[in-house]
């Protein structure tokens, strides 16, 4: 019997010591947003508030921050329209060419990120396109519209096509059918494909890397800055940007969790 | 979780939609398709064309002529052999290792924390906070963790279990731990969405035939979550081919430890060798195209696709 309970504890432990790992670097780079460091950011020399207090005071962070967010921003808002439409047609409508369409989905999450970034380049190469905010743009909404895809296609899964009947039963057209029934039952899908999307584009190094020119985003600016070594305002971004997506995550999870509560009683 | 997500079994339309709605469906798929046709086909097609190019008559740098020279091809595969090699090793490294981490960590969160939704919820929310914070700078977190005169390193040292004069940064252990490290999500969440669907009642019935916890996990767990497994290991193998800021000399890696991904970047955006970059591109997603065709086709499971 003991030997049984103890049993039942070794998954728990394993699992704790999992997420540590996993939690190790993030917690460093927080931490590190408050060393007191002069130039590179490697040793600890003591606590101080200065780096995020004074965050845009070393040349290119806020600038590349401003780049990555707008970047971010619109190839967000192109690959969640595109891809939302591609996931509603998979969905509720029959047609020949749906292996086809599946495959070309699927290949460029099975594409390494260096081949897409050489390709994209290569394409921007021959076609004489000068690289900048442009070719980042639509080199990011390339990458992000195959996970809309399967993120909003999840949630049209769960949708009862009867509502919508019900709707055009009571003599709603088209239109309507769409923005007042299909399209809030969606919503929380859409929103969820969004903030992923909006996370591959804002990490995203490789890609943009080969196709950016002199435009400079966030990750590329740690990537070049990694060579002498990242100042600490790089994890004043990096950690400003975790809590702030954590705390939203947390908050909805727990404020999710209330309402079923309140529900049930 | 995304390979799934593409089965043909989801596809539920009723026939009078099917008849009248040809224009819709066109209307919601052209845009989309027109876009990956032009910004993932015709990248791919401009890269073959391009590593088929030869070096420029007027001899000026960076400059090609269209051609069919296959020279890039030899040049690459016979050059880069040790990078080839050593990438697909490293993979096949990181992916089993993160494999052995993230399946228990699944278990654990799909099977064992489900009587309580919101701590589950919870700790899913920490496997995915990796995704939060830039990837670079955790890999530099683990570059500074892990240096050669780091606490752990000391601590390793002191207790004699670490040479004295042992280093780890640069080492192919260095690059693969990292590896593994960044792409633990991508295997932990197609493992979890598989757990958290495996159905409870058909573990009691296999103890109930006499089955040893082995035997039912042999048995039942595993072939019922053999496309979390599968999509899991093909989301982690398959970006980690193609990755170079682990194997980087800024970050984890050394000259000794380079991948492919490491001389694409440096043929492509240094010595201006495009052929040459591009070739190798291809040679990597053909290998890896070959290598899914057959790990799928073995695990006879073609219908994901």
């Amino acid at each position: 019997m003991k030997s049984l309970k103890l049993g039942r504890l070794v998954l728990p432990l394993y699992s704790v010591i999992a997420l540590v790992y996993l939690l190790i670097p993030i917690v460093y780079t927080i931490v590190f947003s408050f060393n007191n460091s002069t130039r590179s950011n490697t040793v600890w020399q003591g606590f101080t508030l200065n780096k995020w207090l004074h965050v845009c005071d070393r040349p290119g962070i806020c600038e590349s921050l401003g780049n990555s967010l707008i970047i971010g921003a619109v190839a967000t808002i192109v690959a969640t329209i595109l891809g939302t439409a591609i996931a509603i047609a998979l969905v509720r409508y029959q047609f020949r060419a749906r292996s086809l369409v599946s495959l070309s989905l699927f290949l460029p999450m099975a594409t390494p990120e260096v081949v897409m970034g050489a390709g994209l380049a290569a394409l921007f190469f021959n076609m004489g396109a000068e690289q900048g905010y442009l070719t980042i743009i639509l080199s990011h909404v390339m990458f992000c519209l195959s996970f809309v895809v399967v993120t909003v296609k999840a949630r049209v899964q769960t949708l009862d096509p009867v509502l919508e009947e019900a709707a055009r039963d009571l003599y709603a057209n088209p239109a309507q059918v769409f923005w007042r029934i299909t399209f809030p039952l969606l919503l929380p899908g859409i929103i969820s494909a969004a903030l992923l999307s909006f996370a591959l584009s804002f990490d995203d190094f490789i890609i943009t890397y080969f196709n950016s020119g002199p435009i400079d985003t966030f990750p590329k600016v740690v990537y070049i800055a990694a060579a002498k070594g990242v100042p600490a305002e790089a994890n004043v971004v990096a950690s400003a940007v975790f809590l702030l997506a954590f705390v939203i995550v947390i908050g909805t999870q727990v404020a999710s969790n209330l309402r079923a509560k309140r529900l049930a009683k | 979780m995304a390979f799934a997500a593409f089965s043909p079994s989801a596809a539920k339309a009723t026939g009078s939609q099917a008849k009248s709605s040809s224009r819709v469906v066109l209307a919601l798929l052209l845009p989309g398709m027109l876009y990956l046709g032009m910004f993932f086909l015709i990248p791919l097609v401009s890269l073959i064309i391009t590593s088929l190019e030869t070096p420029s008559a007027t001899g000026a740098f960076g400059m090609y002529d269209y051609a069919f020279d296959v020279s890039s091809y030899i040049d690459v595969t016979t050059r880069y052999l040790p990078q080839i090699l050593r990438s697909f090793g490293y993979a096949f490294l990181a992916t089993f290792f993160a494999l052995v981490i993230s399946y228990p960590l699944a278990y654990f969160i799909g099977v064992r924390l489900r009587p309580r939704p919101l701590i589950q919820k919870l700790t899913l929310t920490l496997v995915i906070a990796p995704f939060f914070i830039s990837f670079l700078l955790r890999t530099i977190a683990w570059k500074q963790l892990l240096s050669d005169d780091s606490a752990v390193l000391n601590f390793l040292r002191s207790i004699h279990l670490w040479g004295e004069h042992q280093y780890f940064l640069g080492t192919p252990a260095a690059v693969v731990w990292g590896l593994t490290y960044n792409f633990i999500p991508f295997m932990t969440l197609p493992l979890y969405t598989s757990l958290e669907r495996l159905d409870l009642r058909l573990l009691e019935a296999a103890s109930d035939l006499y089955a040893n916890p082995l035997a039912t996990f042999r048995k039942v767990t595993l072939p019922l979550t053999l496309p979390g497994v599968i999509s899991g290991t093909l989301l982690t193998f398959i970006p980690i081919t193609g990755d170079y800021v682990n194997a980087s000399r800024d970050f984890l890696g050394s000259s000794k430890t380079s991948m492919i991904g490491n001389m694409v970047e440096a043929d492509f955006l240094q010595n201006a060798d495009y052929p040459a970059a591009s070739a190798l591109s291809a040679v990597l997603m053909a290998v890896i195209l070959v290598l899914v065709g057959v790990y799928v086709k073995r695990t006879g499971t073609e219908d994901l696709l």
